[in-house]
């Protein structure tokens, strides 16, 4: 019995490995659920919570990295949250539009999840519960070809990988 | 400028008749395709009737290679007028020289008592009448096609002056699913697109396969652990390891000439710089230090230099450094955006793609920059990969919102071709002849 919960949990873990990346989120644009549907709220610590409420994205110039002021203020407010749930640890997804090769895209992406790291790291969230990886222009979050695509296919995805109040 | 092009023509077919009866037929791989030379290439024979299948299958192979490759035009079969009995007898080259052909291959099927098969061939030169080359070979029955691709780099030598290309593999990211969550899984197939398999499962995204040089294995990127990581696959044992333990992800692997050592781009933190890496010793070394991006690295094939991309000029260019890393030097100046260079297996030119416009091109340049020559373009074409003999390149080709393809273009820009694959496929590298 004792070994069959030892594997149910490594299966579990397992699963969780497999599961990295997460199912994509769909933008924030539209998604941000209307207050009157939903008058409580995401659980305060939760994943929907940093999601909904703080802003999981933060969008980048076409062949940029650096942080729009959008960009910091989202940042900021990640940091805040990450300092009020300590427990939590989060991979930062860095991503690119389709318009660059794939062996660039993934440095790029790089530089752009080495970037929001940097920052909320800066804004004294612990570097040992940051996590970064590059997905180049391979998870594009809007399927589409065109500008507005792009811009949205440009961003740094800070994504809870433990810790969150469920 | 159509009466130009028509006394061109005028011009090399008189050339072409005027020749001394004795001269040896010949094909230029960069004219070849503008009067592409006719060939019969006659069922082979066969004592039963599955030898007979298969010499039907060997002949239509031979066909179907030497036409992909645009040098030759084979003579439709119901066009003969001789009906080939055995292969020992000289053919009637009058009959041929009738319906225009200029090259004549037969062959035979013959089944041996241990269950193997010897297929025999035999080109002709039909208008000096006489035997250009033959060559037997004993394989099993099932191995049947890869004699047909042996043949046809032997037709292709004899007739251009040139290495072949058709007894190779494509290593390629077989893509399906949503665009937004696409399965990327390695595939290997011939050079013609049979015999396809799988090298690798759904569960993790790989990017980037190429061969080493000994065709037995592949380096590639892959997603399983994790983060992106440079793995080695070995096609004879099926074995699939990481490539060393690095702080950072790690990406754009090559292997170097001789085999021995990978090249590839390591990212600490944001900072990718190339690296290589020895795989008997595993020791390492850092070639690029930069604050920019430095990655797709791709030796020379004498090994003495790497070309490599890299935006530390403000975008992304072509460097070329000594492979210990001194004398970096950029080499790309022209209009746009220029990655993943590869350098042509004869030494002469490097492949790219260059982006510019909204468009994607494949191009090739001289080692030094100079003489670049865009081969094909579209809304997104990507990842040059050189046949064996520096005449043709595959690349993958993706639509506005439509999924993946390989294609292949000769060096002249002429021939814009489909691979043909199951499923949406890109990032293809093209074997080696193999062994």
């Amino acid at each position: 019995m004792r070994k069959f919960v030892v594997a149910l949990a490594a299966v579990a873990a397992l699963a969780a490995c497999a599961s990295r990346p997460p199912a994509e989120t769909t933008p924030p644009t539209n998604n941000t659920t209307p207050p009157v549907e939903q008058p409580r709220g995401p659980v305060a610590g939760s994943a929907e919570d940093f999601r909904v409420s703080v802003g999981d994205r933060v969008f980048f110039g076409y062949d940029r990295f650096d942080l729009t002021p959008e960009a910091r203020s989202v940042l900021e407010r990640q940091a805040a949250w990450l300092q009020r749930y300590q427990n939590v640890r989060v991979l930062v997804a860095g991503n690119a539009d389709e318009r660059g090769t794939r062996e660039y895209n993934l440095a790029l992406g790089a530089r752009r999840a080495a970037a929001a790291k940097d920052y909320l790291v800066s804004l004294g969230v612990a570097a040992n519960r940051l996590e970064t990886v590059s997905y180049g222009k391979e998870r594009p979050l809007d399927a589409r070809s065109n500008e507005e695509a792009w811009s949205v296919n440009r961003n740094a995805h800070t994504q809870i990988v433990s810790g969150a109040v469920s | 400028m159509i009466r130009n092009f028509l006394t061109a023509c005028a011009v090399i077919i008189a050339t072409a008749l005027a020749a001394p009866a004795h001269a040896q037929v010949r094909v230029s791989v960069t004219e070849g395709h503008l009067n592409p030379m006719p060939i019969a290439v006659v069922d082979f024979l066969g004592p039963n009737t599955p030898a007979q299948q298969v010499g039907r299958d060997v002949a239509g192979v031979i066909r179907a290679n030497l036409e992909r490759s645009a040098l030759f035009r084979p003579i439709a079969s119901s066009a003969f007028i001789e009906r080939i009995q055995a292969l020992e007898v000289p053919p009637r080259f009058a009959d041929w020289k009738i319906i225009d052909a200029q090259g004549l291959v037969v062959g035979q099927v013959t089944p041996l008592s241990d269950g193997r098969i010897r297929i025999d061939f035999r080109l002709y030169d039909v208008f000096a009448e006489q035997q250009l080359t033959g060559f037997s070979y004993t394989t099993t029955p099932d191995n049947w096609r890869r004699i047909a691709h042996k043949i046809s780099d032997r037709i292709y030598e004899q007739l251009t002056g040139e290495r072949g290309y058709f007894d190779t593999r494509i290593v390629f990211v077989s893509e399906s699913g949503p665009r937004t969550n696409r399965v990327k899984r390695l595939m290997i197939m011939d050079q013609d697109g049979a015999n396809p398999f799988f090298l690798t499962g759904s569960d993790a995204m790989v990017l980037t396969p190429r061969f080493s040089p000994s065709t037995q294995m592949i380096t590639y990127m892959s997603f399983e652990t994790g983060a992106p990581r440079v793995f080695l696959y070995n096609l004879e044992t099926n074995r699939r390891e990481v490539l060393g333990d690095f702080p950072g992800m790690t990406f754009s692997p090559r292997f170097s000439p001789n085999g021995q050592g990978i090249v590839f781009t390591l990212d600490m933190n944001g900072n990718s710089e190339i690296f290589t890496m020895d795989l008997r010793s595993r020791s390492r070394q850092r070639l690029t230090n930069s604050a920019a991006i430095d990655t797709s690295p791709s030796y020379s094939p004498d090994g003495s230099q790497i070309v490599f991309t890299s935006d530390r000029g403000g975008s992304p260019q072509l460097y070329v450094m000594n492979s210990d890393g001194s004398g970096q030097r950029r080499v790309s100046f022209g209009q746009g955006r220029y990655s993943t260079p590869v350098w042509s297996p004869r030494g002469d030119l490097i492949a790219f793609t260059r982006e510019g416009g909204g468009r994607f091109a494949i191009g090739v340049m001289r080692p030094d920059g100079s003489g670049e020559r865009i081969l094909t373009e579209s809304y997104l074409d990507e990842a040059p990969t050189w046949s064996p003999n520096g005449r043709v390149i595959m690349f993958f080709r993706e639509g506005r919102g439509t999924g993946a393809r390989l294609w292949s273009v000769d060096l002249t820009g002429r021939n814009l071709r489909q691979i043909p694959t199951q499923t949406d496929a890109s990032d293809p590298a093209w074997s080696p002849l193999l062994p």
